[in-house]
């Protein structure tokens, strides 16, 4: 049996760490690129606000795009409610609300994040710390996904976990792509053209499938495979069709659990459907900002729909 | 006046360096002489950083800057012998026995009153008198379920009692707590010194507030919940750790509501009925419909359900009765009423500024008195004369003389000391003692309790809002 309310918590407190990694990610796509193209930073940073969906909150109290002013708003901007600090107390808050669901070695990872990382982003980032402050951001996220791993019962509690993790997640990268093609790809000619390698590089960077790209496609870059390496693959932990495996797995195993279906069974199943059956050519044709588009509102209509069957809207 | 040094025999301010140590610490002193104090320290430092990790953390009321603080760990532990905790026990065994009785005559036929025991006044004007308790009896006559009983120690077979906590006593997570630190740091004292375990105590609790489900519940495994006002309250932490170590849900009151009659939680799969409620919000946010209309922290209509008899509230509303500390005043009298018996614990004397020539001697003797607000707690608001300057004394002066009702004063008591490790080494502080008590079925009390320590030297006041410290309270098996 589980509190409406602690399932909310824990929906939530999963959201917020992955929105801590996300951004922390971001930036430190942003910097690799702004480091080896210096002459064009200021675009690069500015794409990173884009694809973080931040940027008219940024404009709004700054007006260059550097390092420091993108890592500030990124980093440690409490009136940012996506900076990874805000994210990171949000994440806290929910993990102490929900503190009896959770174990106490999830507990004692989510609490000294908190600990070690307001003390790190207490004082502005110089941009030549600002590789061991991503570190730590990401090693500490890395270390509370281990606890939780590592320890948790495998119950509704670790499935509405799942759910926060991978609603936030899929919205994330469809964002990110979203945003990547429409800068990289003002017409649908450029589709399939060989381009500069940089910029593909960036996408993949910042869901940190540089590597493992290569390892799949063993070869160039090209535009059509990286979208369906993002939204199609099954193996790719960033990737949407793998985020919606683990939301339909986590979805059935509540029915299961519960005895009882309800329609937001049916859509993840839908989006996971199509996600396994369309072609990336298919969805170019028909349009990749509409496709994308199209996912992010079901992504978000679907998160409503879980938080008021299960009783924590 | 000397205070009773818990470790070291024999007057004067020592350091341990040829005094006699009492034969409860000689093994502890020993084992401490034996260690570095730099190692020491150490494991202090080590100590605070499992409690900020664990975020065992309260907040002050009034401190918006340390929205979350640390209440100070001192490592060295309080030792009390297995005579001297058979005696305290029996005391507060009787002491409890008492408050009940006292609580179920109140909220019933008076006798006490009738009897001319107590000034009816005491009760007709007390605002934590609850109404709507007269001629409710909750299961098994018990209103207050848990009880802490501060007592404070001043010779070697001297205890007294400082006052009752019926209402909602908070502490005990960090009994629990100390406890569990120490035998992280040093479990090779574990091995030389036999202590009496506390660790049971959240089972202890499971089970008491079960036995006392309502009667149409009693064969059922009855759903307990902890009503907590949530995750700003001060005891936040606390509400969490014992719902956890027992295993049952930590509710907030926009979670529970009135279904079919029962007070029901909203779960993923609908609403759930529960039958014990271990609630932490005060009477008077308990029920909107009853109490303070505008309280988002209670549940509305819990009240009619449970003077229904469909759910247990512990501690009942209105027990605050039994631990006001004007009531506290006639303990002694309460416990020979209802028990036959003079009381094995002392209370501390008490001048009542209500009475004109109370106060006139409390006033004549400010400067030597501890004067504490009726109502108070936490230790806010009252006046220790010794400390207090030339100003404070005549600031208090004029307060007691608008509303002396509001006050009682007490001698300032030498409160006994146990060392805490310092920088320079062991120094003693004064310490007081707060033992845990559940109410049911059966009385269980479980050895040992929260000791607070007045981490200041020369201070008397222990209270963790007032700077004050704990440490881990050993019972020994002996």
């Amino acid at each position: 049996m589980l509190l409406g309310r602690t399932a909310n918590g824990l929906y939530w407190m999963h959201r917020y760490i992955e929105r801590a990694e996300n951004v922390a990610r971001l930036i430190d796509a942003g910097l690799r690129m702004a480091l080896t193209r210096a002459s064009s930073a200021a675009d690069e940073w500015s794409s990173v606000i884009m694809s973080a969906g931040m940027r008219p909150a940024f404009e709004q109290k700054h007006s260059a795009y550097t390092a420091r002013t993108v890592s500030e708003f990124m980093l440690r901007d409490r009136e940012n409610p996506s900076s990874v600090l805000s994210a990171l107390a949000s994440a806290r808050t929910n993990a102490r609300m929900v503190r009896t669901a959770l174990t106490r070695d999830v507990w004692e990872s989510v609490n000294g994040a908190w600990i070690g990382l307001s003390t790190l982003l207490d004082q502005p980032v110089a941009e030549s710390d600002l590789p061991q402050v991503l570190d730590a951001i990401k090693r500490a996220m890395s270390e509370i996904r281990g606890t939780f791993h590592g320890t948790m019962l495998r119950n509704e509690i670790f499935w509405f976990s799942q759910l926060g993790t991978f609603i936030e997640r899929a919205d994330s990268t469809a964002r990110i792509l979203d945003v990547k093609y429409y800068v990289l790809l003002p017409t649908v000619s450029y589709v399939g053209r060989a381009m500069d390698n940089y910029q593909w590089e960036s996408i993949l960077r910042s869901v940190s499938a540089h590597r493992s790209y290569r390892f799949v496609y063993s070869g160039n870059y090209n535009p059509v495979q990286i979208a369906e390496y993002l939204i199609l693959d099954a193996r790719m932990p960033r990737a949407l069709r793998f985020s919606y495996d683990n939301i339909d797995e986590s979805l059935t195993l509540l029915a299961e659990a519960y005895g009882q279906r309800f329609e937001c069974h049916d859509g993840a199943q839908r989006t996971l459907k199509s996600l396994a059956e369309r072609s990336i050519q298919s969805i170019f044709e028909a349009g990749l900002h509409e496709a994308l588009t199209a996912f992010i509102t079901e992504n978000n209509r679907l998160g409503a729909e879980i938080a008021r069957v299960y009783n924590f809207e | 006046m000397t205070p009773f040094d818990e470790m070291l025999l024999g007057q004067g301010e020592g350091d341990g360096q040829g005094q006699e140590v009492r034969a409860p610490y000689r093994l502890l002193n020993e084992w401490m002489k034996s260690q570095p104090l730099d190692k020491l320290r150490l494991k202090a430092e080590d100590a605070e950083r499992v409690f900020r990790k664990t975020g065992i953390t309260f907040a002050v009321y009034g401190d918006a800057e340390a929205a979350e603080r640390l209440i100070p760990f001192d490592i060295v532990p309080r030792i009390i012998t297995g005579r001297e905790w058979r005696k305290l026990s029996q005391g507060i065994e009787q002491r409890v026995v008492a408050l009940n009785a006292f609580l179920d005559d109140i909220y019933h036929r008076q006798e006490i009153v009738r009897a001319g025991r107590i000034p009816k006044e005491l009760i007709a004007q007390n605002k934590a008198f609850v109404p709507e308790m007269m001629g409710f009896r909750p299961p098994g006559n018990v209103y207050t379920h848990i009880i802490g009983i501060d007592l404070v120690r001043t010779a070697e077979n001297e205890f007294y009692v400082l006052e009752d906590n019926a209402r909602t006593p908070s502490g005990v997570s960090y009994m629990l707590e100390n406890r569990e630190t120490m035998m992280q740091l040093f479990p090779e004292l574990f091995q030389q010194i036999k202590v009496l375990p506390v660790e049971t105590y959240p089972q202890m609790l499971r089970e008491s507030l079960s036995a006392l489900a309502p009667a149409s519940r009693a064969n059922a495994n009855p759903t307990v919940a902890v009503l907590t006002p949530g995750i700003h309250n001060s005891a936040y932490f606390e509400h969490a750790f014992l719902a956890d170590q027992m295993g049952v849900e930590l509710v907030e009151g926009s979670d529970l509501r009135l279904v079919d009659g029962r007070i029901a939680m909203r779960t993923t799969e609908g609403y759930r009925p529960i039958d014990v409620l271990y609630r932490r919000v005060d009477d008077a946010y308990l029920d909107p419909l009853t109490f303070r209309p505008e309280s988002a922290l209670g549940v509305p209509g819990i009240m009619d359900v449970y003077r229904a008899g469909r759910i247990t509230i512990a501690n009942a509303p209105g027990t605050g009765i039994a631990d006001d500390k004007a009531v506290y005043s006639y303990m002694p009298e309460i416990i020979e009423f209802y028990t036959g018996r003079r009381p094995i614990l002392e209370n501390v004397p008490t001048w009542r500024c209500s009475v004109a020539s109370d106060l006139n001697y409390v006033l004549e003797h400010l400067n030597e008195l501890v004067v504490k607000e009726v109502h108070g707690s936490g230790g806010y608001g009252m006046l220790v004369g010794p400390a207090a300057s030339k100003k404070e004394l005549a600031a208090f002066t004029d307060k007691l003389k608008a509303n002396p009702g509001n006050y009682i004063a007490q001698p300032t008591l030498a409160l006994s000391t146990t060392p805490i490790l310092t920088k320079a080494g062991l120094a003693p502080r004064h310490v007081d003692l707060r033992p845990f008590v559940l109410v049911s079925d059966r009385i269980r009390i479980i050895p040992g309790g929260l000791t607070r320590v007045a981490l200041t030297e020369g201070s008397l006041v222990v209270n963790s809002s007032q700077g004050g410290g704990t440490k881990d309270t050993w019972v020994l098996d002996d």
